[in-house]
């Protein structure tokens, strides 16, 4: 690995930035995501920062089950996405579909569209099981880089 | 209908202004906003079609998740119905645990709404301010009901768990740091010139168009409407308990701010009757799985406003229909009046002063031609669309390779 490499992955891990992307949920886990944001949670103690748009963004946070009408918009913003990028699937919804399995304009979980890196269940997921989520993806990106 | 002078912006699905996925088209002149066109649908699920399948235990799970914000409001819109069908007393002591968490709901509601409102007008410090304040209610929420959101107290002829005394004492002490701090937020509100200058004159919604366009819940109180369930039709225990509806006649986005932040006093007024009023006494009644036939309505104060649900049962496990009306679809109709020739820069906080929900509204559109109803399958409506893009000169078969 190159110096500016070994610069950008160390960014990448210090100071992950990410897109939120509700696909149809009840609005329990973009709540739970808000709160993990503001102060009591505060997961910008790690670098983690929210961006607008999908072209800053590292972590696709997803919530909720792929409605059809979502799916190909989901598939568009993960296409606009730069690469390596990571999905991060929150609650059972977004991890299989979960209550709304079986609805005539629910598709599934988030795998269902677009691959995902990282499952977060829990309804909603509490903001501690999504900080230890975005702690055990940040760490698999630093064995990557140490096998690299 | 397209001018030379208008010029549309698209805003959403994804938009860093909005939480969920909706899709405005605005159309400006200048930045004077002549019309807005929503499209909805990006978060319709199908649940009251999933209701007739489930049973009515299965049921209340499955409403209570049409929206995580008000969950606590349709499971026990829902619940009320099905007792009524089934002709159940429920005990005294539950129906004093539901209306308890049900005012919780209601603060913790109110808080994020001031901070999305704060966020959209761009003081952020009160978004981070108000979501710290909201964690007390949370906090309280988890020790009583066991989750954090969506918290499945309810169930069929009563409530799943009690509370204890050493709840009681936890409850009334977090009442008084909230009280402080809703103090706080009315002082900031009523009395800091840069917040009165922004919202004042925004999204106006006079008496009669309130009327006229049926809005409900602080929208309507704030236009000087005093609709509110927990008054005009008492359900649960708010037929003992003392509160006071509360009214604005300023009819803008201040108004909306004012009721909702004195609504939160009359919660924390509400709360401690019922915390030391609560009777001794069993906490459920068994009902029987199967529901006789028949068909209800349930009204509900929700944090939004009214919710209403219909339930018709035809005497089996599992309900016959299940409807629901949310507050914002009541609601967003006064949208479109209050966005009427304003800026384009005043859309996001008139949009959010009504506090929208759209995982609670998005509904399906059936086309019914004059021949009567036709049925295109999904698969067959996304041919069509891929081959009239296609006739039109864009070709989307080779990126859908790449992503399958």
């Amino acid at each position: 690995m190159g110096l500016v490499d070994c610069i950008v992955n160390w960014g990448r891990i210090k100071s992950p930035w990410i897109l939120h992307f509700n696909s149809g949920a009840c609005n329990a886990c973009d709540i739970e995501i808000i709160a993990t944001l503001t102060p009591r949670y505060d997961i910008e103690r790690f670098g983690v920062l929210l961006k607008g748009t999908p072209r800053h963004a590292d972590v696709l946070v997803c919530s909720g089950p792929v409605t059809f009408q979502v799916e190909d918009r989901l598939k568009r913003i993960y296409e606009q996405m730069a690469e390596p990028k990571f999905v991060v699937a929150v609650g059972t919804c977004a991890c299989s579909g979960g209550v709304f399995k079986g609805c005539y304009n629910i598709k599934g979980g988030i795998n269902t569209a677009i691959p995902v890196s990282l499952y977060i269940p829990g309804c909603p997921a509490s903001p501690k099981a999504i900080i230890d989520g975005v702690v055990k993806l940040l760490e698999s990106l630093e064995e990557k880089e140490g096998k690299e | 209908m397209h001018n030379s002078d208008e010029f549309r912006i698209p805003i959403g699905p994804q938009h860093p202004a909005l939480k969920e996925p909706e899709s405005f088209s605005i159309a400006l002149k200048g930045e004077k906003i002549l019309g807005v066109d929503i499209r909805l649908g990006y978060n319709h699920r199908g649940i009251e079609k999933a209701c007739e399948e489930r049973t009515y235990i299965q049921d209340m799970y499955l409403l209570e998740r049409i929206c995580g914000i008000c969950s606590h409001s349709h499971s026990t819109c829902f619940v009320q119905a099905v007792e009524e069908l089934a002709s159940v007393q429920v005990p005294k002591r539950a129906l004093y645990i539901r209306t308890l968490i049900a005012e919780f709901e209601r603060i913790h509601s109110h808080f994020l709404w001031l901070g999305v409102a704060g966020h959209e007008i761009g003081f952020d410090t009160l978004l981070m301010y108000t979501w710290r304040d909201r964690e007390i209610i949370m906090d309280i929420l988890a020790t009583l009901t066991g989750n954090r959101v969506n918290y499945g107290i309810n169930t069929i002829g009563g409530v799943r768990r009690d509370i204890t005394d050493d709840h009681k004492r936890q409850i009334l002490e977090a009442m008084e740091k909230l009280e402080e701090r809703i103090n706080y937020y009315i002082q900031i509100a009523t009395q800091e010139t840069t917040i009165i200058k922004r919202l004042s004159g925004v999204g106006m919604l006079t008496y009669e168009e309130a009327l006229k366009l049926d809005a409900v819940g602080p929208t309507a109180r704030a236009s000087g409407v005093a609709r509110d369930v927990r008054k005009d039709d008492p359900y649960a225990a708010y037929g003992e308990i003392v509160f006071n509806v509360i009214t604005d006649s300023h009819c803008d986005v201040y108004g909306r701010t004012v009721v909702r932040l004195k609504e939160l006093l009359e919660s924390l007024s509400i709360i401690r009757q019922l915390v030391n009023n609560i009777p001794e006494g069993p906490i459920s009644v068994r009902v029987p799985r199967k529901i006789p036939a028949g068909e209800a309505l349930s009204r509900y104060e929700a944090p939004r406003g009214e919710d209403v649900h219909y339930v018709r049962s035809n005497g089996t496990e599992k309900p016959d229909r299940v409807k629901v009306r949310a507050p914002t679809l009541a609601n967003i109709q006064a949208v479109k009046q209050m966005l009427k020739d304003r800026q384009l820069a005043d859309m996001p906080i008139v949009v959010a002063a009504i506090d929208p929900c759209f995982s609670c509204t998005d509904r399906m559109v059936a086309m019914k031609s004059e021949k009567g109803a036709s049925v295109i399958k999904w698969q067959e409506l996304r041919n069509y669309s891929i081959e009239w893009y296609k006739k039109h000169g864009v070709d989307f078969t080779e990126l859908n390779k790449k992503l399958a």
